[in-house]
């Protein structure tokens, strides 16, 4: 009966809901591509980036990944544009998307 | 161990992208410190009241957290945490969970679930003093249904059941401080913090609130880009500056020993946090002059309340 | 080997649980319950169980805490009435969404207004579509043996629905009769470990309980529920089977009482069921064809069942513990009159509201029941369909 998140749709018959709509498996929401709801783009510019990681806390999308001790690239499958990481980098090292400005 | 903002960010993630809360959103911040203050080797249970959050982060079949979670209803989350704390105590009596996996319990609500519709439900698991922390995300109004005011709205802001007009300079009342009457029912420890800086407030309070038996309460203010009308990137400069105008002291009360957290070097005036936000803006019209008075007023007679408390 | 014990309906209840030892009981005093969780308190105190006892700070906390207990792996308990049943509706919902299998001990008392204390069935008929089962004790033997099956109904893998066992609030909660009570290891033998697949606090895998369902989903959510409230019937049946072979005594969804070839009848819940029985009894000595249906479970509603038991009578009077405020009957009549709708031949059916609030129902009103019913069998006017009985009037 462990069905997983990601055989559920809204196409499936009723008989194959999970019990109580329960979920038995951690992070299925990553299935979502909130990237889609973005307006304006942040862009990293790794040059300018002194890897303080100060940007990456303040990703309400979890959508800076940070491993190392060190950030990549931003994760645009999730990342919403919310552009809070700009502001909170001391270096310039976020900025918006020039087209998009 | 010293704070390491690196160590910090290298842990797994606990509260996952892909939820629905709105670009920007202060609670998304929260959550995944919350998740950071759980030691990678404890695993949580998240009790979580009706609210944004609530929809956002567990919309079928996807649940944003990395734990088991559990969502009842707007009134009870702290209820419900009191059955799983029992729960937890009583399978560990009777040897039907492994002694060698810690679970935290861990409740989290906006200040509608939290200062207003369940103030009675969290007043009485902190009474019983179940073991478990509740976090308040507070963003100063019942956000899910569009902004109307609760208890922890502050005076003149502009709700959409408070709204400025001819006749009304926003909301009547000044907030309800809930963290102190948090205090009055004796928790072991108690703090408010906010979202600012490497986040070395958050996290130490939330930690030492995980890992304090009993029942432990972080207030956390949380902007809202939508409910308090300014650009979502704006968030850090909106938290900093409720601490620097005392607007929002930091501090912690650890088995009623208050302490103050952070000092601002020079108290800035409340229009540095007021200006930055649309729901203040009639407060700086013409002939409104005296709303700012008053509200540095009030700060100011808290801020010297909680001083003498921290002395 | 049974005991013969003399107990009240709450205390059979509390002795039941005890026997049972859940793992949580989160409890809240009201009047007429209140015993059960003094009762419990005391073998808490006593070393008898080792449940978590909380003492919350309202039912809807109540509940609430049990749901937090059921999801998280336990076997979770709490007993209410009137106002705190109503206070839990809300969360009574939820509990039957989540299929959270918790079972709530109701000793039913009329809602306000005026406030009263005492025994009609305003409470739980007020929370017939909440999703939970219910299940209905005549005396304190049935309501003993109701809550021995309980937890198995409820946590049943096709059924996982939440679940009240109603006893009439003082009739049944406090008067005191010789029931038998069976041994402890029986009963923990009979009622089994509760062993949920997944829980809050499984270590392998998280559980996440309690989302947000758009519309895309919700519909088919709620239909997976009422499947499981119509799977509900069969382990009901099953359970009773076992509890039949196991301790002696027999159990239905309803109890059928001279109605082989009963022409007027009464379809009844409750203590109540045993006065009118005396009236069937009296009436049977004098010839005439009475019989009456008591019926046991409420929730799942046995309509099919209950259409056939009443199919060859010709005239039936549905006797209504609660006021449904409907303006043209309480609730066991609606459900009884769409159970015979499609019958080729069915009884002329009148609805009597009666003994609201603690108002006394005697054989003699019993009787007076039969007498109209008679008449309709043999051809009169039905009258009046929906009717109250019992209060002063001019």
């Amino acid at each position: 009966m462990s069905k997983k998140a990601a055989e559920i749709n809204e196409q499936i018959p009723w008989q194959d809901l999970t019990t109580g709509c329960e979920i038995y498996e951690p992070g299925t929401s990553r299935l979502t591509k909130t990237g889609e709801w973005r307006s304006r783009t942040p862009v990293w510019v790794e040059d300018k980036c002194k890897q303080c990681v100060l940007c990456a806390p303040f990703c309400p999308d979890a959508s800076i990944p940070v491993k190392d001790g060190k950030r990549a690239d931003f994760d645009y499958d999730h990342c919403k544009g919310c552009g809070i990481c700009i502001k909170a980098c001391p270096f310039d090292a976020i900025q918006w998307k020039e087209e998009e400005v | 161990m010293a704070y390491n903002l690196k160590n910090e960010m290298n842990k797994e993630e606990r509260f996952h992208s892909g939820h629905r809360l709105c670009a920007g959103c202060g609670a998304g911040i929260v959550c995944r410190a919350m998740m950071r203050a759980v030691d990678p080797e404890d695993k949580a249970v998240i009790c979580n009241a009706t609210g944004c959050l609530e929809v956002s982060s567990f919309q079928y079949p996807y649940t944003a957290w990395e734990d088991s979670y559990i969502h009842t209803a707007f009134e009870n989350a702290s209820a419900t945490a009191s059955g799983v704390e029992s729960a937890y105590k009583v399978m560990q009596r009777k040897g039907k969970i492994d002694p060698n996996t810690k679970f935290k319990i861990l409740a989290i609500g906006g200040d509608g679930g939290t200062y207003d519709i369940g103030f009675q439900s969290l007043s009485g698991a902190l009474e019983r003093g179940h073991d478990f922390t509740y976090f308040c995300y507070d963003n100063n109004a019942y956000m899910n249904t569009g902004t109307q005011r609760s208890s922890a709205t502050p005076r003149f802001a502009n709700a959409t059941t408070t709204p400025s007009g001819i006749e009304s300079v926003g909301k009547k009342q000044t907030q309800k401080d809930l963290t102190q009457i948090v205090v009055a029912h004796g928790s072991p420890y108690v703090a408010q913090t906010t979202l600012f800086g490497n986040m070395k407030d958050f996290h130490e309070k939330a930690h030492r609130a995980i890992y304090t038996e009993g029942a432990t309460f972080v207030n956390v203010l949380t902007p809202c880009p939508r409910g308090w009308q300014y650009p979502a990137e704006n968030l850090i400069e909106i938290c900093k500056a409720a601490i620097d105008t005392c607007v929002w002291p930091l501090y912690e009360v650890v088995e009623g020993e208050y302490r103050l957290t952070y000092e601002p070097k020079k108290k800035l005036p409340v229009e540095e946090f007021m200006s930055k936000q649309g729901r203040f803006k009639h407060c700086f019209a013409k002939g409104n002059e005296w709303t700012l008075e008053a509200a540095q007023e009030y700060v100011d007679k808290k801020w010297e309340e909680l001083l003498a408390k921290c002395k | 080997m049974s005991i013969r014990e003399r107990l009240s309906g709450n205390e059979a209840i509390a002795t039941a649980m005890r026997q049972i030892n859940p793992d949580v009981f989160a409890m809240f005093p009201i009047t007429p319950s209140t015993e059960i969780p003094q009762y419990f308190a005391q073998y808490v105190a006593d070393g008898k169980v080792d449940t978590e006892f909380i003492c919350v700070e309202s039912e809807h906390s109540s509940l609430s805490a049990c749901l937090g207990a059921e999801a998280a792996g336990c076997r979770a308990v709490t007993a209410t009435s009137s106002a705190g049943l109503s206070y839990m509706n809300e969360v009574l919902y939820v509990a039957g969404s989540s299929r959270l299998p918790v079972v709530l001990a109701v000793a039913c008392r009329a809602l306000t207004g005026p406030i009263n204390i005492n025994h009609d069935y305003s409470d739980s008929m007020a929370e017939r579509d909440s999703g939970f089962i219910q299940i209905y004790g005549e005396n304190n033997q049935e309501v003993y043996d109701n809550y021995l099956m309980a937890h198995r109904i409820a946590e049943h893998p096709s059924v996982r629905l939440p679940l009240m066992v109603c006893e009439d609030g003082f009739i049944t909660s406090h008067a005191i009769e010789n029931i038998e009570i069976e041994e402890d290891d029986k009963v923990k033998a009979f009622v089994g470990e509760y062993q949920p697949e997944n829980y809050l606090l499984k270590k392998e895998n998280p559980l996440a309980v309690g989302p947000y369902g758009v519309s895309g989903y919700y519909m088919e959510a709620r239909v997976a529920q009422a499947q499981a409230m119509i799977n509900a019937k069969q382990v009901i049946l099953d359970v009773a089977a076992d509890f039949e072979k196991t301790f002696g005594r027999k159990y239905g969804f309803f109890e059928e009482y001279r109605m082989e070839d009963a022409e007027i009848a009464m379809v009844i819940m409750g203590s109540s069921a045993g006065t009118a029985k005396a009236a069937v009894d009296q009436l049977r000595k004098n010839g005439v064809k009475a019989g009456l249906v008591k019926i046991r479970v409420f929730r799942p509603f046995p309509g099919e069942e209950l259409a056939k038991a009443i199919a060859h009578c010709k005239a039936v009077a549905v006797m209504d513990k609660s006021e449904g405020f409907s303006a043209c009957g309480g609730p066991l009549f609606a459900e009884t009159s769409g159970a015979i709708i499609n019958l080729d031949q069915r009884p002329k059916m009148i609805d009597i509201v009666f003994g609201l609030g603690g108002r006394d129902f005697t054989v003699a009103a019993a009787l007076s029941v039969y007498d109209r019913l008679a008449k309709i069998a043999d051809g009169g006017e039905v009258g009046a369909v929906y009717t109250h009985m019992g209060q002063r009037e001019k």
